[in-house]
């Protein structure tokens, strides 16, 4: 039997060898992928990203109970954490938060190392949430590496992507997490039992405010009405306000919330159309990054090294541009 | 095609919390080029035995400084050898008096460390069992 048939059996030893695979590029997982792309796309990918320490960990491992317990559905976790760009090692400690969900079959949590990838990912994610997607995870929680920047790579995989934040990582709020913004779906001003959860919260918002002229008009409007009320009215509005929502992951609270605001969000994307576009998005990028890599491995194998090597001299010696040089090159080539 | 990293479930079972050698054996084997999964204190062999099928380790390191290695070895062996682990390489370190460490081999455990033990000599042997 292949891997892909054992998996889509839902054999554990075989999807974790595939994730293996998958992840090392081996032959074994491209082909498995190619067999189970037509069983992907029915999972629900949450994105979770944040500053390190915010919590990360400790709140997956709650929406993973809420899933579990409340919902019943069968829940795959991928956690990144940077790999050494001095040895390639790693350590990966994000399942020590993750022990509450030890013991159930109904839960499966891979750690992945970023392999000299940035953004937050690694190259093979994407590949390993197919995976998963295919094996029948309902719904599929990536934790990015806690980079505290803009993590573009999670927003384009996820459909909804959750940024959380603590209090206390500075005052200077507004500066560190420029770009946050666009990734958020939702934000999540976790640890909400330590000092100064105000402040957290009112930054965000006034961020909001200015990233959302229209929540701003809604606002004055009517003075009464929160910020983030138009997000409940989304679907009508077709416009989706990214809503705060606290949390203390050590404890369990405001985990309900948080769920259902998740579900207001899974709403409004199929209502807005927006879960066929992010999807269109994340699957050309994906065809794009393929052909991108074919282009270049049947470019290694049909160009000579020497005929390289020789425009890349006349590249320094300034006799050609490397623009010239890659029309050279490519002429009737690569047929 | 990425070369095939050794990856490495470093593990603390029973109730003690003597951590400090399990966390530098972690990061001796990370900087040795190796990823290392941390699941912290208080693992139970059932624990230890789901995520190393999860992570597809290929190394289950244990730091046990209670005295409970007796009775936690076997049981993560056998439920290795229930989810089809076998092939899985078994490293232990801590508290471990010479009499049982003899015992342990016989299970099947590759390596056995104690006080002071180098890290070179665990990161030579964990690529050494590893090869084959
Ligand atoms: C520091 C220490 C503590 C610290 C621990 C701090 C911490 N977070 O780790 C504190 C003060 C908290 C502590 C408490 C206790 N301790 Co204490 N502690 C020690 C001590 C002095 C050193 C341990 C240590 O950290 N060594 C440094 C590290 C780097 O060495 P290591 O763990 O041995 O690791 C090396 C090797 O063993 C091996 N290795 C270890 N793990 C692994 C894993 C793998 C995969 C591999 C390959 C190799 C490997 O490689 C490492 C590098 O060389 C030892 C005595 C000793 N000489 O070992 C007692 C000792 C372990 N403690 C002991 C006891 C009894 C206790 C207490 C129960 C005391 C009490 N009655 O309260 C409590 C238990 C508390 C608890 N919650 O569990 C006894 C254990 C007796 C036994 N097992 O038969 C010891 C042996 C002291 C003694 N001689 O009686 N302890
Ligand atoms: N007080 C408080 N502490 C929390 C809360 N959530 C997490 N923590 C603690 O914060 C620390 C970091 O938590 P993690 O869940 O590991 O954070 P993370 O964002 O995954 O960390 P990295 O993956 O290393 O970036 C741990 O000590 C947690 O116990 C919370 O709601 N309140
Ligand atoms: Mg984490």
């Amino acid at each position: 039997m292949t891997y892909s048939q054992a998996v889509l059996n839902g054999d554990r030893l075989a999807l974790t060898r595939l994730l293996t695979q998958v992840e090392n590029d081996m032959p074994d997982g491209r082909a498995a992928l190619i067999e189970l792309f037509p069983h992907t796309g029915k999972a629900h990918l949450i994105g979770v990203t944040g500053s390190p320490g915010t919590g990360k960990s400790s709140l997956v491992n709650q929406l993973a109970l809420y899933y579990r317990k409340t919902e019943n559905k069968r829940v795959a976790i991928v956690a990144v954490d940077p790999s050494s760009p001095f040895t390639g090692g790693a350590v990966l400690g994000d399942r020590v938060r993750m022990r509450d969900l030890a013991g159930d079959t109904g839960v499966f949590i891979r750690s992945m190392a970023t392999r000299g990838s940035l953004g937050g990912l690694a190259q093979s994610t994407a590949n390993m949430v197919q995976v998963f997607d295919a094996a029948g995870f309902d719904v599929i929680i990536i934790e990015t590496v806690g980079a505290g920047q803009s993590e573009v790579d999670v927003a384009r995989l996820a459909h909804t992507t959750l940024v959380v934040e603590a209090p206390g990582l500075g005052d200077d709020i507004q500066a560190i997490k420029a770009g946050i913004l666009e990734i958020a779906d939702i934000l999540v001003v976790n640890k909400a039992d330590r000092p100064g959860v105000e402040n957290t919260e009112k930054a965000l918002k006034s961020m909001l405010e200015l990233a959302h002229p229209a929540a701003r008009i809604f606002q004055h409007h009517g003075s009464s009405m929160r910020i983030a009320a138009p997000a409940q009215e989304s679907s009508s509005k077709l416009t989706w306000i990214p809503p705060i929502q606290r949390t203390v992951s050590t404890e369990g609270k405001g985990i309900v919330e948080l769920t259902q605001a998740i579900a207001r969000h899974v709403a409004h994307l199929t209502q807005s159309g927006d879960w066929a576009v992010r999807e269109r998005a994340r699957l050309e990028v994906e065809l794009d990054a393929l052909i991108r890599e074919e282009l270049v491995s049947r470019f290694r194998r049909d160009v000579p090294q020497k005929q390289y090597e020789n425009m890349l001299e006349k590249i320094i010696q300034r006799e050609m541009s490397p623009g010239e040089a890659v029309k050279l090159l490519m002429n009737g080539r690569l047929k | 095609m990425t070369e095939k990293k050794i990856r490495v479930l470093v593990a603390k079972p029973g109730l003690d919390g003597h951590d400090r050698g399990a966390k530098v054996v972690a990061r001796a084997l990370r900087d040795a080029g190796m990823e290392v999964i941390y699941t912290g204190l208080r693992q139970t062999p059932e624990m230890i035995a789901e995520a190393a099928l999860q992570e597809d380790v290929d190394v289950v390191g244990l730091s046990i400084l209670s005295g409970a290695h007796m009775a936690l070895t076997p049981r993560l062996l056998e439920l290795l050898k229930i989810n089809g682990q076998s092939h899985v390489k078994i490293f232990i370190g801590g508290i471990i008096p010479d009499e049982d460490l003899h015992r342990l081999k016989e299970m099947g455990v590759t390596g056995v460390y104690g006080p002071g033990a180098s890290t070179e000599d665990i990161i030579r042997d964990v690529r050494l069992a590893v090869a084959g």
